[in-house]
């Protein structure tokens, strides 16, 4: 899968507060949560952000609770994206059983906010259209991919159990 | 080549028989709270899923928005209950009989040394202190396991921390893990395990020692884990027994030769009560440094710091003394069973007579869900696991994390307060 999207940047330890804050974790509708995204820390963002745009964060991204409402709103408010240095170890493992794609790199102060990316993800090559510069990812381990290729835990395990 | 104690039980639960780098692996039991099952239970309707792998190894447990704080609280309430009934899950736990779940779980006995245990929480590290691989998890994890019993996992790296000296008074498990995430940062043990040893630990009490496992997830860890002793085996027989899983003690240690990814020294001679300041369980300073931080709230509770011992030493402050009249004082048990123990022993009295208010078991003030949020501006010392922005409320209010006895001292100071001061 290839996306492409203007990216929106965060620092270090974004944590899931930050993402979606606790108040409004009695929803389990992604749009609804996609609309109260990052309020915490950028009132603006979910008026900033269009469609497809991709988060670039530092390091820890997703830190604190469990709450898998908080890829749910990544993915509610229309991020196609998430790339960070380092993710949080809950954050990472909801977003790919959920299918929120998601890339770790290690150099993300090579991208600016803004900047135009078109990622192919199975690659984990990062174009950055507006720099004009290639990069390459971590390589998800062969067991995530599975769960990445089947989009998703669900899927995985109902593949899983028709094989056997 | 020897294992941790956390390799030993995740390769008694592989369902491959074997250590890979992953692990599909069998769960002893799985649960998640009023937040994270209604979730997980959606997940599970759309998946089509129509039965559950063992309803006796499920829990939900209906902790955070409770009681029900408005329409949509009682809903999700209403919806597990609903589902518990159809899938014959009789560890379903309303208010009614309820409590902060990483505290009234191991009350009600369903945790044991040796289980695999997975719960969509991130505070279910908490468990480790009994010996147990106890992983938080999310939504779809959990869905999951409730129709399979199963969980995938990373095989994790152990890092082993050896606390040594003589601790100072007024200085407990919480302080020991504030100045362990302080020194190693909130990303410092990221998808590893804190394992916790050395002679300080083998002389704290298993609350302190839950108090120190329910706060690895803040430095980025899997789990933390404590092998178990006496005093493991003790506590455990003074609540009741629902699952069966508990191993010889001899097996439920880390083999001499086990691989560490690395081992830490930490020297508490020196060491003063901790505090977190705003906005990171990182940030961390000596209670003495904060002297002039003016407060408007506090709240002791949680499911770090709600346990009778905390509120036991919280009480012993305050007994005859005056809150300040500047702030608001709110405790809140972590369970019923706490509760009552607080009132035999005449704590709830000392509370109320110093001006604190009591507030049922719950989650709420912790996370800012409800029954104890702050405004802009407003600054609160907690006893809680988290001090991001806008975790007790308003995104520019201030939280402060500290044990029960730095809570109650700076409650009777209405600023951060040693308890020295207070005695």
């Amino acid at each position: 899968m290839v996306i492409k999207g203007k990216v929106y940047k965060f620092g270090d330890d974004i944590n899931t507060d930050d993402i979606i804050a606790a108040k409004y974790l009695d929803s389990q509708d992604s749009k609804f949560l996609g609309s109260c995204c990052m309020e915490n820390i950028d009132p603006l963002f979910v008026k900033k952000i269009k469609k497809g745009d991709i988060i670039v964060a530092g390091k820890n991204f997703g830190c604190g609770s469990s709450r898998e409402h908080a890829p749910l709103a990544i993915k509610g408010c229309g991020i196609s994206l998430v790339v960070a240095k380092s993710f949080a170890r809950i954050f990472y493992r909801n977003s790919i059983n959920i299918g929120l794609p998601i890339l770790t790199f290690k150099d993300t102060e090579k991208i600016n906010n803004q900047d135009l990316l078109k990622v192919d993800l199975r690659k984990g090559e990062i174009l950055n259209l507006t720099k004009k510069e290639k990069c390459f990812c971590e390589k998800f381990p062969l067991f995530m991919q599975e769960i990445i290729n089947s989009n998703g835990l669900i899927n995985w395990v109902k593949l899983n159990e028709s094989k056997t | 080549m020897g294992l941790t104690l956390t390799e030993k039980v995740l390769l008694k639960h592989s369902l491959s028989g074997k250590l890979e780098d992953f692990i599909y692996a069998k769960v002893d039991f799985c649960f998640g709270n009023d937040i994270t099952a209604p979730l997980a239970v959606k997940t599970f309707k759309q998946a089509g899923f129509n039965s559950v792998f063992n309803p006796r190894r499920i829990g939900f447990i209906c902790d955070h928005f409770l009681p029900a704080r408005d329409l949509n609280a009682a809903n999700n309430v209403k919806f597990l209950k609903e589902f518990s009934k159809k899938f014959g899950i009789q560890n379903f736990f309303d208010i009614n009989n309820c409590g902060v779940e990483h505290v009234f779980l191991l009350e009600r006995g369903f945790i044991r040394p040796g289980n695999l245990v997975v719960g969509a929480d991130s505070h279910t590290c908490t468990f480790g202190a009994m010996g147990c691989a106890s992983f938080g998890v999310g939504s779809t994890d959990l869905a999951v396991a409730l129709k399979e019993g199963r969980v995938w996992l990373k095989v994790p790296k152990t890092v082993r921390f050896i606390y040594k000296g003589k601790l100072n008074k007024w200085v407990f498990g919480k302080d020991l893990i504030l100045s362990t995430i302080g020194r190693i940062g909130v990303d410092g043990a990221l998808y590893k395990v804190m394992e916790f040893a050395g002679p300080v630990i083998n002389k704290i009490s298993m609350e302190d020692r839950l108090t120190m496992t329910n706060m690895a997830v803040e430095a980025g860890a899997k789990t933390g884990i404590i092998e178990p002793d006496d005093k493991t085996f003790e506590y455990l027989k003074s609540h009741r027994s629902q699952v069966s899983g508990q191993r010889k003690k001899q097996d439920l240690k880390s083999d001499k030769d086990a691989k560490y990814e690395d081992v830490i020294e930490i020297d508490v001679n020196k060491m003063e009560p901790q505090v977190a300041c705003p906005h990171l369980p990182s940030n961390v300073k000596s209670v003495s440094a904060l002297k002039g931080v003016k407060l408007n709230q506090v709240f002791i509770g949680s499911c770090t710091n709600g346990r009778i011992s905390d509120l036991r030493v919280a009480a012993k402050l305050l007994r005859k003394k005056k809150i300040r009249k500047s702030l608001r004082a709110i405790v809140s048990p972590a369970t019923p069973d706490i509760y009552k123990q607080a009132e035999k022993e005449g704590l709830l009295k000392t509370f109320l007579e110093a001006g604190c208010v009591l507030c049922p078991p719950t989650c709420g003030p912790c996370l800012g869900g409800h029954a104890g949020i702050l405004d802009k501006g407003e600054v609160a010392i907690a006893t809680t696991n988290r001090n991001f922005v806008g975790r007790m409320g308003h995104p520019e209010s201030f939280v402060y994390l500290a044990n029960a006895a730095v809570a109650a001292a700076s409650a009777i100071k209405g600023r951060i307060a040693h308890p020295e001061e207070v005695v």
